[in-house]
């Protein structure tokens, strides 16, 4: 006599082998095409970066036009600050040379971002001022030159 | 200002010290709270059923359908608070195939699958293929065919292919309690692993989710018992529910235990974070923490089934007593999630302030939504109740 | 059916469904053989790639340098088109003020984007200083460890970076940065985090934040360039990691960083 095989178990094995079949083959069809290239993400991820647009040109980009302003900074104590710290992003403003393109900040409040006085400031790092007493109701763009600070305008 | 950001400047105006900038938005709301209730509900209303099989409590067999048919309501639902939580849910399936190895949430999918496919449904499967095929024989028309499909094809009701069922049911349920056991720790890990929250950083929190789990569980088939009884008509077993509410009595005992546990140790180590974290519990969390998870959800109903241990009062007392045990069970555990869940990100990750959280009656992630969420097992379990009724099943001698 | 009735009909049956049984069998083998081994790639390649040709990025913030100005919070939200409300940084400073009495007092107010009013008068001040926040481009992230998808992930640069096209949304890497890093961009609906602008690196030009540091205070550069400034600088100076106990293995070293820093 053949041993009896309780007829649950094929008909369950079926069951749940064409499940995961079809688990499998779905996984399969779906798995995106370089995941797992270097490590459990999608390799192809990194490239999508490379695709994104930069807003800020970098100095040397505005350098190629504005070789006068680089001579002008350089003599002075902001010649280490970037002309977009300023300005804001200039990728724009490079091709297309418009002016409605770039920022020319002038107020107090904008150079106070770095010159008001702070007690978290060094007072090597940075010269500060104090707003409420220094030249009130003047801009600082009327005595200074932002690209040559201390060659102090008449 | 555009309006969908209105919710977020009235929370940064209403955050005390200093938070995070990225963290005046709650990442986690209501439908992160109701997901490991209903887990919860599972994992216990599992165990309480696994009672009866494994250990042969013989006294709890009127529950045993109903405890199985419960937890499968509830699993079937467990993943959508998940799932409609997220912000991209048309995604959701790259969870199973390509789950990240080293995530905690990544493998629940799969204990999740497991526990529904190879645990709860196999040993429904088992217990009521007999019955199955003696309905697909009496009924007529589409009834005839919906049980025939539901037993695959499997029309053997020999007494040797019966004990097979039985046999097999048995250990299905035997791999099923490690397995419930699995699932519901599982999703104490996914709070207990993350080191960046003092507040769930513990390896304590698996085990706290899987007793509070128990304690909800075995209340919700008490309530469940009850209700059904009520619609149906039929007395209601004293003896049942003095069983249930005996091992209410020692999980509840064990779950409060532990959390005590894990209180004390978090005041006496006093770590980095335990200064926010008592601020936390005593302000923001006060209500839902001592009030409610404290005294309405564990200290009654402790108070309360003690009593019952040993004092035999009228037996329409008891069954009220029991019913409101179960309630406050119910709300208490609801409230541990939410202290869990919420309480977590009400603090910032710099221990120097705290968001707040505004609950919203609409959208995805509103009150609403969880109800649905809470309310549609509900429905299930009585279309469940109504497709395999376990009074009508077919009275087999073992 | 009994075991032994076969008639000529029952045969034909048994042989030919054998046959299906046969491929299907030999179908479904065949795609598990496939994907365990596909997989078992993946699980290969889970360890950190060692390609000593790439740089493997670190960054160096020196607080004494900081004056708190916010323009690389500002900067980093043009470039990376982060919504400008102030939820949502992926870049930003705060003002750590330690009183005489011993409380500390710290803001981030718009994450300094628009700059620093002191409001603690000076008398009650026992040092006050600027913490500039960003990605920390762990090598041991907690936040790509939790993520279930494999959605966020450490490039082989060492950078951390988010797949948009692959994120669920699930707010889990958000819950899992200690350093509250990571938020759910309002509009793409998917995590955002610091790429240290990945998308300029790859132009070899500066992150934005650092492109507009008016005072050095920030600099990146390749851990394994023995020469180079950026491990010059960490040897030259007394730096330290946020949460050095969590043990993240954060790439962003601070100089001069203040005990009560967070």
């Amino acid at each position: 006599m053949k041993r009896y095989i309780p007829p649950q178990i094929p008909r369950l094995a079926l069951a749940f082998a064409i499940v995961i079949s079809l688990f499998l083959v779905l996984r399969h069809l779906l798995i995106p095409d370089t995941f797992g290239k270097y490590g459990p993400y999608r390799a192809a991820s990194m490239d999508d970066y490379s695709t994104i647009e930069i807003h800020y040109a970098g100095q040397q980009a505005c350098f190629e036009c504005h070789q006068d302003i680089e001579d002008l900074k350089a003599l002075d104590v902001h010649s280490g600050i970037h002309c977009e710290t300023c300005h804001g992003p200039g990728q724009k403003h490079s091709t297309s040379a418009e002016a409605a393109d770039i920022l020319k900040p002038t107020g107090r409040e904008f150079c106070g971002n770095c010159h008001m006085m702070n007690a978290a400031r060094q007072k090597d790092a940075v010269l500060q001022v104090d707003l409420t007493k220094h030249n009130i109701g003047k801009n600082c763009t009327e005595c200074h030159n932002p690209h040559q600070p201390w060659e102090m305008k008449k | 200002m555009e309006p969908q950001y209105q919710n977020l400047y009235d929370i940064l105006a209403n955050s005390q010290g200093y938070i995070f900038p990225n963290e005046i938005d709650l990442q986690w709301g209501i439908l992160i709270v109701v997901y490991p209730f209903i887990t919860g509900l599972v994992a216990g209303a599992f165990i309480l059923a696994s009672l009866e099989r494994v250990f042969k409590v013989k006294i709890l067999k009127p529950t045993y359908q109903i405890a199985l048919l419960t937890a499968l309501s509830f699993l079937l639902v467990a993943t959508m608070p998940l799932i409609s939580h997220l912000s991209q849910p048309q995604r959701a399936y790259e969870i199973m195939i390509t789950p990240h190895s080293s995530s905690a949430m990544a493998i629940f999918g799969f204990v999740y699958l497991w526990y529904l496919a190879v645990v709860l449904l196999l040993e429904i499967w088992f217990d009521y293929r007999h019955s199955m095929v003696v309905w697909s024989n009496e009924k007529k028309g589409v009834m005839k065919w919906v049980y025939k499909i539901l037993t695959l094809g499997v029309s053997d009701i020999s007494p040797q292919a019966l004990k097979w069922d039985r046999k097999l049911g048995y250990i299905i349920t035997v791999v099923g309690i490690p397995s419930a056991f699995i699932l519901h720790g599982y999703v104490g890990f996914i709070f207990g692993s993350i080191k960046a929250n003092p507040w769930w950083s513990t390896p304590l929190m698996p085990i706290i989710f899987l007793f509070s789990a128990m304690v909800s569980g075995i209340s919700l088939v008490l309530l469940v018992y009850m209700i059904i009884s009520y619609f149906r008509k039929k007395t209601i077993d004293l003896n049942v529910l003095d069983a249930i509410g005996k091992y209410l009595f020692f999980v509840l005992i064990l779950d409060f235990t532990l959390e005590a546990l894990d209180q004390i140790h978090r005041i006496y180590v006093a770590e980095e974070s335990f200064e926010i974290i008592k601020l936390l519990v005593s302000g923001k969390l006060y209500l839902t923490l001592f009030i409610s998870q404290g005294l309405v959800g564990t200290l009654i109903p402790l108070i309360t089934l003690a009593f019952l241990q040993f004092y035999k009062h009228k037996i329409k007392v008891r069954k009220t007593m029991y019913f409101i045990v179960g309630i406050l069970v119910l709300i208490g555990v609801y409230s541990m999630r939410w202290n869990v869940v919420i309480g977590g990100q009400l603090f910032s990750k710099s221990f120097s302030g705290f968001t707040s959280f505004k609950l919203g009656l609409i959208g995805l992630d509103g009150t609403l939504m969880a109800a649905f969420w809470l309310i549609l097992p509900i429905g299930i379990l009585t279309f469940l109740l109504w497709l395999l009724p376990p009074w009508k099943m077919v009275d087999e001698e073992e | 059916m009994s075991q032994s009735a076969s008639t000529m009909g029952n045969e034909k049956i048994g042989s030919s469904r054998r046959k299906f049984l046969k491929s299907a069998v030999t179908l479904a083998g065949a795609t598990i053989g496939y994907t365990w081994l596909k997989s078992s790639q993946i699980l290969i390649f889970a360890a950190e790639p060692k390609d000593e040709t790439l740089p493997w990025y670190g960054i160096a913030i020196d607080i004494e340098k900081c004056i708190g100005c916010g323009s690389c919070a500002k900067a980093c939200k043009n470039e990376n088109d982060v919504p400008k409300e102030p939820f949502f940084f992926r870049n930003w400073v705060e003002q750590y003020t330690v009183k005489n009495d011993g409380t500390v007092d710290i803001v981030s107010p718009n994450g300094g984007i628009d700059g620093f009013v002191q409001r603690v008068p000076d008398e009650d001040i026992f040092k006050s200083f600027f913490l500039p926040k960003m990605c920390n481009h762990c090598a041991k992230s907690p936040c790509e460890q939790v993520c279930p998808v494999g959605a966020t992930f450490l490039s082989p640069e060492g950078v951390v970076l988010v797949d948009e096209k692959y994120c669920i949304g699930c707010r889990y890497c958000v819950q899992a940065c200690p350093y509250g890093c990571r938020f759910i961009h309002p509009v793409k609906k998917v995590a955002n985090k610091c790429t240290l602008c990945y998308h300029r690196l790859k132009k070899n030009l500066a992150p934005a934040c650092m492109e507009v540091c008016p005072t050095g205070a920030r600099m990146y550069g390749n851990l394994r360039d023995k020469q180079g400034p950026l491990v010059k600088f960490l040897k030259e100076h007394t730096t330290q990691v946020l949460r050095p106990n969590l043990n993240t293995g954060a790439k962003l070293y601070y100089n001069a960083l203040s005990s009560e820093a967070r």
